[in-house]
């Protein structure tokens, strides 16, 4: 069988998440590997989120947000940048290609680009290989992810409470 | 656990039952934990559909919804809102995207219908940890601050005015009446463009519910539906507003020279004095004039003064300076209207290279009576044109510049044709590539052009040269075409040639826009709500748009466009109050360490430090949940509410099971 990457998509509500829609309604055709979760602005996404999604077996991640200065809540996408320049900095420690995990800026009236970058950002992936660490990542990252999970069910209950 | 979700597929028609196998993903949704029933219908958002999952709700059967369908930005507000009516907190309810991010952008049926199962378990184990939020009311400032001067600002505020509302209409010009000021004859009924406009900007400046600010620009806008902040930049007019009568004096004795000078019959082609103190144009709201800086011999050089001197009423004031003003308003609707393509870049079309080559912009200005040709139209030197050519889309329907119809340029190209005709009986050419006439009375007017002895000519024009061929050519603009219904390319000697520019969204529009968070397409326009039935909303809500901000539009679209805008505007207003998100971030005050880094983090200065209890404490009010806050705490300590991490994490868990 033939490697098909799974990869999870991080878009923002305003900008990156209607530019896909608008793919949508324009029917324009793109690699069916993408799943995408919806935030409300890239300045979200926590690195966890996107470590949580490779653990979890995904071989790719793509986060997108506004273009610079488009950002619906003034600079999140900023800060979406900072972490993801961060977190490819970590990312060889773990044994993962910083090239699984993509920042992108697409805007709410470029879905023909969000097609594009999915499309490439696939064919990347398929070239990588399926993301071979994830077993010595789990075991790598076990303590993190772990400790972090404790901790946000304990805030949840605490919220629900 | 106690959870009964209750999943909903929907078919919408063909849009999803054509690629997504729906009797696999009900099988499938019917395993998933907590689901305690899953139901299909044709469409989900239609009343019977609706009514499955009220019923289901009354029934007791669930205490959870979620409804695989179309986007969440098409029809959670419809979902969420069967839900309040079924008595469940809109809060437990999610929504799968099966239809734009899935069976439309995907071509094999197996994996799409793999896709749309990974959605919807995504959704179903993300409902599972939603909670119930409350929403809060917001009341909405009864105050209107509409952008924009133009005609679409002008009928906004008038029908909010007239309704008894307070506007605050802001021009960056020193004049309402924007680009219809400008106009001679409006197409196709040949109304007098002042006679139908001058009436409309008087009412505005009297109105005693319409705070007139013009040479004003937006500096600053926070806050958001219901009440937003605004700050505005009035900008030093260097003459007291309160003391002059607009008498003239001043720029009759005006030493200055605002207009360019070209050395020719051309050069002072503008509807008010050229001066450097000026007014637009004679019928200006407000009458008084302003000095242009960058040309006035006093702001130069210091020495001169002779305005000052012979104001009677001592109005000039050049220590004068740029004011803030601050506003508090409910809804802004924005009309910044548009600006002439440059046509300059086009080198083959000779502008600015050959006197005789106009703008559309320059050549109504030269047939506006109370333009300084007093409306005659007249080449560079002085004489008449014995011929004159019309080049349709220029800068529009051209893959180098704008893709998109400007709607307005063949209309009004046919109206200069009837307008040549009628005052000099000069030869006209119309160089078209299609004519557009797609408005009540337009092709009729089209057909009236065509008894009127106008040349007609199917073809994008190649060039404009000033180099002859033949004898005939000499001296005279060269206009190559190929004439597509004819099957051959001419050469047309003409005096003059006018560029149909097409429309663009105004320079200033992306810096107002960035300001109210709205988002520009790609054409430079503003995206509105949506494209068919939102087109005078945004996705921001309290801001709403009129006019060419949005798309080219001719005058009786815009004024209707407004009138929309300012309806919408009133029944937010009449409403008083306002539901606004309630998803914002909350801190643990036990988690929180008190590092203070979320303060820094937030756009909206939402989050302070509490001295007393040593942490971060977020005011609900400003914040807009973003969730940028959440994100960056080192300690955990805040959680987005509604985009938790472990519900985000569910929803990843999700999409990865299979």
């Amino acid at each position: 069988m033939t490697f098909e990457p799974k990869i999870v998509g991080f878009l923002c509500n305003w900008c990156s998440y209607t530019g896909a829609d608008l793919a949508g309604t324009a029917r324009i055709k793109y690699a069916p590997n993408i799943r995408s979760v919806r935030v409300m602005c890239s300045g979200r996404i926590e690195p966890t989120f996107i470590i949580k999604a490779l653990f979890e077996g995904a071989d790719g991640v793509l986060i997108a947000g506004c273009h610079p200065g488009d950002c619906h809540y003034q600079e999140g996408n900023y800060k979406a940048l900072r972490r993801h320049r961060l977190l490819q900095r970590i990312l060889p420690e773990y044994g993962v290609e910083p090239e699984r995990v993509r920042l992108e800026w697409i805007a709410a009236s470029e879905g023909e680009r969000f097609a594009t970058i999915v499309n490439e950002f696939t064919e990347q992936i398929r070239e990588l290989g399926p993301l071979g660490v994830k077993e010595s990542l789990a075991e790598a990252m076990k303590d993190d992810i772990d400790h972090h999970e404790e901790h946000i069910e304990e805030s949840g209950a605490a919220n629900e409470a | 656990m106690s959870e009964r979700i209750g999943v909903y597929v929907c078919h919408c028609g063909t849009n999803i039952a054509g690629k997504v196998d729906i009797d696999k993903v009900v099988e499938f949704a019917k395993g998933l934990d907590d689901v305690t029933l899953v139901r299909e219908y044709k469409f989900m958002c239609s009343d019977p559909g609706q009514s499955l999952i009220q019923k289901d709700i009354e029934d007791g059967l669930i205490n959870r919804v979620v409804v695989a369908s179309c986007s969440p930005l098409m029809h959670e507000k419809t979902f969420r809102n069967v839900c309040t009516r079924g008595g469940l907190n809109e809060y437990l309810f999610a929504m799968a995207n099966i239809r734009e991010q899935c069976s439309w952008v995907h071509v094999d049926e197996a994996q799409t219908t793999e896709k749309a199962k990974d959605l919807i378990e995504a959704s179903v184990r993300r409902v599972a940890l939603q909670v119930p939020l409350t929403k809060r009311e917001v009341p909405i400032n009864p105050q209107t601050l509409v952008i924009g001067g133009g005609i679409a600002g002008i009928q906004a505020a008038l029908d909010l005015a007239d309704a008894g509302k307070k506007v605050i209409l802001i021009e960056k010009e020193p004049s309402i009446g924007g680009h219809m000021a400008k106009f001679d004859k409006t197409f196709p009924t040949l109304d007098c463009s002042a006679c139908i406009l001058t009436p409309k900007m008087v009412s505005v400046g009297q109105h005693e519910n319409i705070e007139l600010l013009s040479w004003s620009e937006v500096e600053d806008i926070s806050g958001y539906v219901g009440n937003f902040n605004i700050k505005i930049r009035k900008k030093a007019r260097y003459v007291d507003a309160e003391l002059c009568n607009g008498c003239g004096a001043c720029w009759e004795k005006c030493p200055g020279t605002r207009v360019p000078r070209k050395g020719n019959v051309h050069e002072k082609l503008s509807l008010g004095p050229t001066t450097s103190i000026y007014m637009p144009f004679m019928q200006a709201v407000p009458a008084i004039p302003v000095i242009d800086t960058e040309t006035c011999i006093r702001f130069k050089n210091g020495k001169c003064g002779i305005c000052a001197a012979v104001c009677e009423r001592n109005a000039i004031k050049y220590d004068m300076e740029d004011e803030i003003v601050e506003f508090e308003v409910g809804n802004i609707i924005l009309a910044t209207g548009f600006q002439t393509f440059d046509p300059e870049p086009v080198k083959r079309y000779g502008y600015g290279r050959f006197d005789n080559v106009m703008t559309a912009i320059e050549f109504e200005i030269m047939n506006c009576a109370s333009g300084n040709t007093g409306g005659k139209i007249l080449m560079a030197d002085g004489k008449e044109p014995k011929s004159i050519g019309i080049v349709h889309c220029v800068g529009s329907r051209d893959k180098h510049y704008n893709e998109y119809c400007s709607r307005v340029c063949c209309m009004y190209a046919l109206k200069y044709s009837h307008l040549i005709k009628e005052k000099i009986d000069a030869e006209v050419y119309e160089f078209y590539i299609d004519l557009r006439c797609f408005g009540k009375g337009y092709e009729e007017f089209y057909d009236r052009l065509l008894g009127e002895d106008v040349r007609f000519v199917r073809g994008k024009v190649a060039e404009v040269t000033e180099v002859p061929i033949e004898e005939a050519e000499k001296g005279k603009l060269v206009v190559e075409v190929e004439d597509t219904l004819v099957g051959m390319v001419r050469r047309i000697p003409l005096d003059m040639v006018v560029l149909c520019t097409g429309l663009e969204a105004h320079e200033s529009l992306p810096d107002v826009a960035g300001l109210c968070s709205v988002s520009i397409g790609k054409d430079g326009f503003v995206i509105e709500k949506h494209p068919k039935l939102g087109p005078v909303a945004t996705a921001t809500d309290g801001v709403f748009i009129a006019g060419c901000c949005q798309s080219p539009k001719d005058i009786p679209d815009t004024v209707a466009q407004a009138s929309a805008a300012s309806s919408a505007v009133l029944s937010m207003i009449t409403r008083e109050k306002i539901e606004i998100e309630s998803a914002t971030a909350s801190v643990d005050e036990d988690k929180c360490s008190g590092c203070k880094l979320c303060n820094s983090l937030c756009p909206y200065l939402a989050i302070k430090y509490d001295e007393e209890k040593g942490v971060s404490v977020v005011n609900e009010a400003l914040c807009k949940g973003c969730g940028t806050c959440a994100a960056g705490c080192p300690s955990n300590a805040i959680s987005a509410k509604h985009f938790e991490d472990r519900q985000i994490f569910a929803e990843i868990k999700g999409i990865l099971s299979a």
